[in-house]
């Protein structure tokens, strides 16, 4: 079934209010049975600078923005400039700008698309407290096809605040809009339907994760602020204590970290969420947490780097360090969700396993997952949660690293009398003395590796999709527009295969064998500059003869358009 | 904290583990284990609700030789560690321990911090003005003209660090400084510092004999601090400057509030957060 979609750019300079249009319009969106997502892009003021909402909507479940914009609605023409890279158009694009004078402004970007002049700020003028942006909404709702009373209810919610001026003011904006955009070229959006309440989300990958983490049973998380990263954290600190749980604010990472390790060790399921920088810092922890057998779950929400980088925009480049960033031998887990919604089973699922293997497992999110917000089908409810081996009984000679039938010993919490031991990150005996031997070496470097080699982690380890010879095998937020590539060649006709791995260590080698059988030719999709997911899926797995790499680094994302021409040469030209 | 029924009472001995200090003979530490076991025993905690957290360092072995529960975590850390655990379980009596470099130095920033934010557990520093561990180099409070380390064979030419007074001006809620030298007194302190709401902390100077063998003369040099402690910050930062680093006892008590969030949930099941999300 082919697609029917619209994309939107909406941008104004600071303080002009788009992202909270661009919010609107989406919900606006989502309540008339649409689906869709939203991005921001801005400068790197902290406040004001110019800002850009880029929307899609489409009558199916939406992860990726498409190759080019439909509709551009520039608050003023200056405030476009920046963000043409990021917004392609086309001939019969539509840029609605307000010329404020009619005559074409210089600083509006030369492009192929139709330029329509409207008097924005002068309508505005003419209400009482009306604000440009409110009449934007309104001429994006009417040129999209939206219906007038999907804006109301969304005002009322979001105005409601500010007052019973602020919202007529806005009201009165919206309605001017909505008259205005009668007279402008319409679009034809998807059908709007019927969607029973409940049945559709509005949730960002970042709210999904934090989501995620408490369906798993995290009930503390310490953490260092840090974009991409922070709304996790923003949205834990507001619903854990309603679960009696708590998030303390620790004055760095190497705190975040040792404090989670700490809580767990105390016997609560714990998380923290932070960006490449602090991942950074945590790594000698992350390794205490690995030795002393202490599950934790690092939430990586990656941005540009190395160093400072990028802050606000998506790479994913912290793959290395995640696989390999421990010092000494330190099995671990490591996954990524394979798209938005999936941040929450994901996130939910890292928990249950670094209980259940006492362990550390790093979940590798990323800004463009993490900071887009979509309409959603309402997620499903998965019943992974943290099951910790805790004895009930304990018996007369307890040894916390003992190894026994399976290599993950019972872990007593304290409290329970006849448990106590000390947990270390000093080589140990079994019972959990120092031990500079090699065979207590051994024995205790086999344990922690054997529990994660042996765990039967079942068919999530990777979404495997498709049929036929050819497989886009990539991670993270790369699957969405490789997703959206593959069903617009299957609608026409053409097969490829998808592999997207959520569980990136330990490696799988019997089930990628399984996944690659039939298959002849590979294309790898990813974010990073060094190639870091071809480099580490060459060293871990035997992939066909034919490879071919498709990797840039961030912040430009990948788009399915690219992802059909890279696949052209196997694919034929003819079917593209 | 957790008492035991006063009959079933352990003593000192029993709050030991059993596995031998890897310490040098007359290292100061030993007779803090001492102190520490008599103080639980004192204040009849049962060993499985005491948790002892340390990070790197000799004296950050300590927990190891306990019959509590115990973390022996990474250089630096084990404040951090302990205020995760303590956040996390309110009913837990927790003790950190550690030396002068893990704590002071490496792990500065979160003794300013855990002082800052004073959660209710105990922090005994065992201050031998050296990296024990390491063979022997300057710690931040090291004195600069000392010559004997290896890697600042002139002296570090840099003034000493002042945990009480840092202490104090950061927050904490119970200062005090012992003399290894005094098993018993340093047993009762701690049993003070345990009992404080909030962050006690308890420098305890523990002779390195092996690299700084000058200091088993502090038995001869410290003395008992000739007043009350007080509970005036003012006061304590002025006696703290000009005490020379050798009265001991307990110095300032101070009346803040623990910190410690609530754990009680407001909602039954984790479904109803979805509320906020359905459209
Ligand atoms: C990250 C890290 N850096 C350095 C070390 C090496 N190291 C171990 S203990 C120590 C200093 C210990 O001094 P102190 O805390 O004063 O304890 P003491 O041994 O004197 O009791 C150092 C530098 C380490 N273990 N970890
Ligand atoms: S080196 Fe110093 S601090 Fe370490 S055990 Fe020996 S005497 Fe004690």
């Amino acid at each position: 079934m082919s697609r029917q979609s619209l994309s939107i750019a909406l941008s104004g300079s600071g303080g002009s209010g788009v992202m909270t249009t661009g919010s609107m319009l989406l919900e606006a969106a989502g309540k008339a049975g649409w689906y869709g997502i939203m991005t921001r892009s801005a400068g790197p003021q902290i406040r004001g600078g110019e800002a850009a909402a880029l929307i899609r909507v489409s009558d199916q479940p939406l992860e990726s923005h498409d190759d080019s914009f439909d509709l551009v609605l520039a608050i003023d023409p200056a405030s476009l400039g920046r963000f043409m890279g990021e917004i392609p158009l086309r001939e019969d694009s539509v840029i609605i700008c307000d010329m404020a004078g009619g005559r074409r402004d210089a600083s509006l970007p030369e492009t192929l698309a139709r330029e329509i002049d409207l008097p924005m700020k002068k309508m505005a003028k003419a209400v009482k407290g009306g604000r440009p942006n409110m009449i934007a909404l309104g001429v994006l709702a009417r040129v999209i096809g939206l219906p007038e009373g999907s804006i109301g209810g969304i005002l009322e919610k979001v105005l409601r605040a500010k007052g019973a001026d602020a919202l007529e003011a806005s009201q009165a904006c919206v309605k001017e809009g909505y008259a205005a955009g009668a007279e402008l070229p319409a679009f034809s959006g998807p059908p709007i339907t019927d969607v029973p309440d409940g049945e559709r989300w509005s949730i960002t990958g970042n709210e999904a994760a934090g989501l995620g983490a408490v369906r798993g049973g995290v009930r503390f998380v310490a953490a260092y602020p840090i974009t991409p990263a922070t709304e996790v954290l923003e949205w834990l600190a507001g619903s854990l204590p309603k679960l009696g749980g708590v998030l303390v604010q620790a004055e760095d990472e190497l705190a975040s970290i040792n404090q989670i390790i700490g809580a767990s060790f105390g016997g609560k399921p714990s998380l923290t969420a932070t960006s490449g920088p602090g991942l950074a810092l945590m790594t000698e922890s992350i390794g205490l947490a690995v030795c002393s057998e202490v599950p934790v779950v690092v939430l990586d929400v990656m941005r540009c780097g190395p160093s400072t980088g990028i802050a606000t925009k998506n790479e994913q480049s912290d793959l290395n360090i995640a696989l390999n960033g421990l010092h000494g031998d330190a099995p671990h887990l490591v996954l990524a969700p394979t798209s938005l919604s999936d941040c929450i089973f994901t996130t939910q699922w890292a928990v249950h396993l670094a209980e259940a293997m006492q362990t550390a497992a790093i979940v590798l999110s990323d800004q463009s997952l993490g900071q887009t917000r979509a309409i959603v089908d309402k997620p499903a409810d998965i019943a992974f949660i943290a099951k910790r081996n805790v004895p009930e009984v304990v018996g007369e000679t307890y040894r916390r690293y003992a190894i026994g039938d399976s290599p993950v010993s019972p872990m007593t919490i304290p409290g329970q009398p006849g448990g106590q031991y000390t947990a270390d990150g000093l080589e140990h005996t079994e019972a959990g003395a120092p031990s500079s031997l090699y065979d207590d070496h051994l024995a205790q470097l086999d344990k922690r590796s054997n529990k994660i080699t042996n765990f039967n982690f079942g068919e999530h380890w990777a979404d495997i999709d498709g049929t036929g010879d050819t497989m886009v095998i990539t991670w993270g937020s790369a699957c969405g527009p490789v997703r959206e590539a593959l069903s617009r060649l299957r609608a026409q006709g053409t097969e490829v295969r998808m592999l997207a791995i959520r569980l990136l260590a330990p490696e799988r080698p019997e089930d990628m064998r399984a996944a690659l059988e039939g298959v002849k030719r590979v294309l790898l999709v990813e974010q990073s500059h060094s190639k870091q997911f071809y480099r580490y899926l060459r060293a871990a797995y035997d992939l066909p003869a034919e490879v071919k790499l498709f990797h840039r680094p961030g912040p430009l994302a990948f788009k399915p358009g690219e992802i059909i021409e890279q696949l052209s040469d196997w694919c034929g030209s003819e079917k593209l | 904290m957790n008492d035991t029924s006063a009959c079933s009472r352990l003593g000192p001995k029993e709050y030991k583990s059993g596995v031998k200090p890897v310490w040098c003979p007359g290292c100061g530490d030993f007779t803090v284990l001492g102190s520490l076991t008599k103080a639980l025993s004192g204040l009849n905690i049962a060993p499985e609700n005491a948790a002892v957290i340390s990070g790197i360092g000799c004296s950050s072995r300590m927990p190891t030789y306990l019959s509590t529960y115990g973390f022996h975590g990474v250089h630096g850390r084990a404040l951090a560690l302990a205020t995760g655990l303590k956040v996390a379980r309110p009913d837990l009596t927790v003790i950190a321990t550690g030396g002068d470099g893990d704590g002071f130095s490496i792990g500065g920033n979160h003794f300013l911090h855990t002082c800052r934010r004073n959660p209710d557990m105990t922090y005994i520093v065992m201050d031998n003005q050296v990296y024990g561990m390491t063979k022997g180099q300057a710690s931040p409070t090291t004195e600069p003209n000392w010559e004997k380390g290896k890697l600042t064979p002139s002296g570090t030419g840099i003034n000493p660090f002042q945990p009480l007074v840092i202490a104090l001006a950061s927050g904490a809620n119970f200062i005090a400084r012992c003399s290894s030298s005094d098993q018993n007194g340093t047993a009762k302190v701690i049993m003070e510092a345990i009992r404080h709401p909030g962050f006690s902390l308890v420098q305890v100077l523990s002779p390195c004999v092996t690299f700084r063998p000058e200091q088993r003369e502090w038995k001869k040099l410290v003395q008992p601090a000739p007043v009350e402690a007080t509970s005036d910050p003012a006061q304590a930062a002025r006696r703290l400057l000009t005490d020379e680093g050798l009265y001991t006892g307990v110095l300032f008590k101070g009346h803040r509030p623990p910190y410690q969030p609530t754990l009680e949930s407001t909602i039954d099941q984790v479904t109803e957060l979805d509320e906020e999300f359905q459209l």
